[in-house]
């Protein structure tokens, strides 16, 4: 099945945006720390989406994109790891996970 | 000959200025003196021996500068390199002499003077001190490590201006002289790096080597008018004339009365005060060859400072400042002869001055002890508490009446020789100076018999108890000084210390030497009529002189023109406004980007409010513009 014929290299990147947008008003509009952890998470997930599109798309020889969206995955998981240690350790602390009522690193 | 044991001539003082200093509040005071005292007794001994074999020893018909010591201390170049060592030469040796044996004379003197007194230790620890300074003075190889020992010595003779510390007018007098002096240092500074930079060297063996560069190929280069070696020179006389307190850097050393008297008899009479002298005598080919006109400016200030200080000193009622007085203008007269002398067969001048340095501190030492003694058994300063104490105090009495016949010139006393020679010397050279210098003996004569007539004759007040004549530790240096006083005019110094270490040859002028007996006799018969005896003749000229009388009591008011200068015009007009820049334009400049800061920092220091989505927002809305200011302006 040929790809490229039928799905076109903007239908990805038009996805990858949206996926992109809705992660980032996950984490601007949120208040749950988690839920801000999985927006987060979908920004991730858009850029791979990018990094392996335009490898397959334009460098159809090469395999730098897919290695690099490993790498991303790779390092999203140990980012969800340490944020899940910090939003457990912050729970612990101010007994929430609602980000407005942890402020105290201020002026 | 082997000079090398020379160096424990500088050791033993600071070592036991050491030792004194950092022991003496756990040995006997007693004990601290008697130390200090045996141990200048040895280093007297040395010095002795020192002269004996160093002119017993003459190279042909001269005396040659033996290098006794030498230790390279700092190489910063090639060229710039300053060694520490001992300079042993005619001059230097001849200073080795005096300085000891007054010293030596004080260290017993005080042990009587001072006995009893809080801080007797720390007295004889800051007198070994001065000792080692003033000896590494005359000891210096070469001009900077003088320097050190130059301002050494002006540390040692603040600390003992200031003995009394507890008294607000020795403080302020310490203090008058630290700073005069140290003024007067920042002009020697700049004379040595002047001097060093165009001769490439601090050697007085290489600045006074006839042959050497310095005075074969002196600088052409001109600064307003004179040349550069001739600045160079009179900004090291200027060194010199602070501390030898010529007019007009003179105002400290009546202040510097505020000492202990044995001190003001070592350091303002005998020694640290001729420092200037020795200094334009130690660079004297340099003045000499390259700068004469530095000479007659010397002549000038040294015979002005003389006539000007013998005018005061008539006037004066605190016995220990008309000596202080008397001691400017004879070191006016040293200068004076420097000042007119020329070099080698011409150095009569030279040789005049440094006979008159040698004569004068023992009978100016002895003077100063015997007023000393006096207002040890009087409790006073002021000649109007004093009268009558010929008849309390012989030993004192005598010795003082020899050292006003010495220093009045009456022959043959050594003060007549060495004054003599001086006048001989002006004579030759320059007849106002001689004219000058002829006055001034004659009221040397008049005021230091008005000193002695006042104290030991006139009228008898009551005193409180009945003086008694000092102890032996006080009256044994006075009989020794008044020995030393009679015979050093004996002492053949024509042979000895000459400018070029030469030979001179001297001849006796009877038509100098009868005017100035003459003026002396006449300057003591005043003296006689005005004071032997209570009358009201001293108060009615005082009336008649009336404006005259009060400028001179009043020492002409210099200290008042300083106080004027200082306070009011520097103050107001320099200080003040440099103090007004500081304070308002450059801790102004700093406030200002300070204050700036704070501002801001308050403005937007909201922003920092802790809430994560908030810096998110502005991280995007950023990045947003960025990404738009990208792509659309391009």
């Amino acid at each position: 099945m040929n790809l490229q014929a039928e799905i076109p290299l903007d239908y990805m990147i038009v996805l990858s945006t949206i996926v992109f947008f809705v992660g980032l008003m996950g984490v601007l509009i949120r208040r749950n720390l988690i839920t801000m952890l999985m927006g987060i998470e979908l920004m991730l997930n858009a850029v791979n989406i990018n990094f392996v599109a335009f490898n397959h798309y334009l460098f159809p020889h090469r395999l730098e994109g897919h290695f690099f969206a490993l790498i991303v995955m790779a390092v999203a998981a140990a980012e969800a790891a340490i944020a899940i240690a910090l939003i457990i350790n912050i729970y612990r602390q101010f007994n929430t996970v609602n980000v407005d009522d942890v402020d105290e690193l201020k002026y | 000959m082997n000079y090398s044991y020379t160096i424990l001539i500088l050791l033993l003082p600071i070592l036991i200025f050491l030792f004194i200093g950092l022991m003496g509040d756990k040995i006997k005071p007693q004990f601290s003196g008697l130390l200090g005292t045996s141990g200048l007794l040895v280093i007297t001994l040395l010095s002795y021996f020192t002269a004996f074999s160093y002119f017993g020893h003459r190279v042909g018909e001269s005396f040659q500068a033996i290098e006794a010591f030498q230790l390279l201390w700092l190489q910063f170049t090639d060229s710039l390199i300053i060694h520490l060592g001992i300079l042993l030469d005619p001059l230097s040796v001849m200073m080795l002499v005096v300085i000891t044996t007054v010293s030596l004379m004080v260290h017993i003197y005080s042990l009587g003077y001072m006995k009893g007194e809080k801080g007797f230790a720390r007295y004889y620890a800051f007198l070994s001190l001065f000792t080692f300074s003033m000896l590494g003075l005359v000891l210096a190889t070469n001009i900077f490590q003088m320097y050190i020992f130059w301002e050494l010595v002006g540390v040692s003779s603040y600390l003992l201006i200031g003995f009394y510390y507890e008294r607000p007018s020795a403080v302020a007098a310490a203090k008058k002289a630290f700073i005069v002096t140290r003024f007067a240092d920042l002009g020697f500074l700049l004379g040595i790096l002047l001097l060093s930079f165009y001769t490439n060297t601090f050697d007085f063996k290489a600045l006074t080597d006839l042959n050497g560069l310095a005075i074969t190929q002196p600088t052409t280069a001109v600064f307003m008018g004179l040349s550069v070696t001739t600045w160079a020179m009179l900004l090291i006389f200027m060194g010199g004339a602070g501390k030898s307190a010529m007019f007009p850097l003179h105002i400290w050393l009546p202040d510097a009365m505020e000492g202990p008297t044995p001190v003001s008899a070592l350091i303002h009479a005998a020694t640290m005060v001729v420092a200037g002298v020795y200094l334009v005598a130690r660079l004297f080919p340099l003045y000499s060859y390259t700068s004469p006109d530095s000479l007659e400016v010397i002549a000038y200030i040294g015979s002005f400072t003389s006539l000007f200080a013998a005018i005061i000193a008539c006037t004066q009622l605190d016995i220990k400042r008309v000596l202080a007085f008397s001691t400017l203008s004879q070191i006016g007269y040293m200068m004076v002869a420097l000042g007119v002398s020329g070099y080698g067969t011409e150095g009569l001048g030279y040789m005049a001055s440094l006979f008159h340095l040698f004569t004068h501190a023992f009978f100016k030492a002895l003077l100063f002890l015997g007023a000393g003694s006096v207002i040890h058994a009087v409790h006073s300063n002021l000649m109007t508490d004093m009268g009558g104490l010929k008849k309390y105090m012989p030993i004192t009495h005598i010795t003082f009446l020899i050292a006003c016949l010495t220093i009045a010139g009456i022959p043959p006393l050594s003060g007549f020789f060495s004054k003599d020679e001086i006048l001989v010397a002006a004579f030759e050279h320059n007849k106002i100076i001689f004219g000058v210098q002829w006055l001034v003996a004659g009221i040397t004569a008049f005021y230091m018999f008005r000193l002695y007539f006042n104290i030991f004759w006139n009228h008898t007040p009551e005193y409180h108890q009945a003086p008694h004549e000092s102890p032996a530790t006080m009256t044994i240096p006075l009989i020794f000084l008044a020995v030393a006083s009679v015979f050093s005019g004996f002492v053949p110094f024509h042979d000895l210390v000459t400018s070029d270490g030469n030979p001179l040859h001297t001849e006796f002028h009877w038509m100098i030497a009868g005017p100035s007996i003459l003026i002396a006799v006449v300057g003591i018969s005043v003296a006689y009529v005005l004071y032997a005896k209570k009358n009201s003749k001293p108060e009615s000229i005082a009336t008649s002189l009336k404006g005259l009388y009060t400028m001179a009591f009043h020492k002409f008011y210099i200290d008042e023109i300083y106080l004027f200068i200082t306070h009011k015009v520097i103050f107001n007009f320099i200080s003040r406004p440099v103090a007004w820049f500081d304070r308002h334009i450059v801790d102004g400049t700093m406030n200002l980007i300070g204050n700036t800061t704070v501002y801001f920092s308050g403005a937007i220091k909201k922003m920092q409010s802790g809430h994560v989505q908030w810096y998110i927002w502005y991280f995007t809305s950023g990045v947003l513009l960025l990404v738009f200011l990208v792509v659309y302006l391009n």
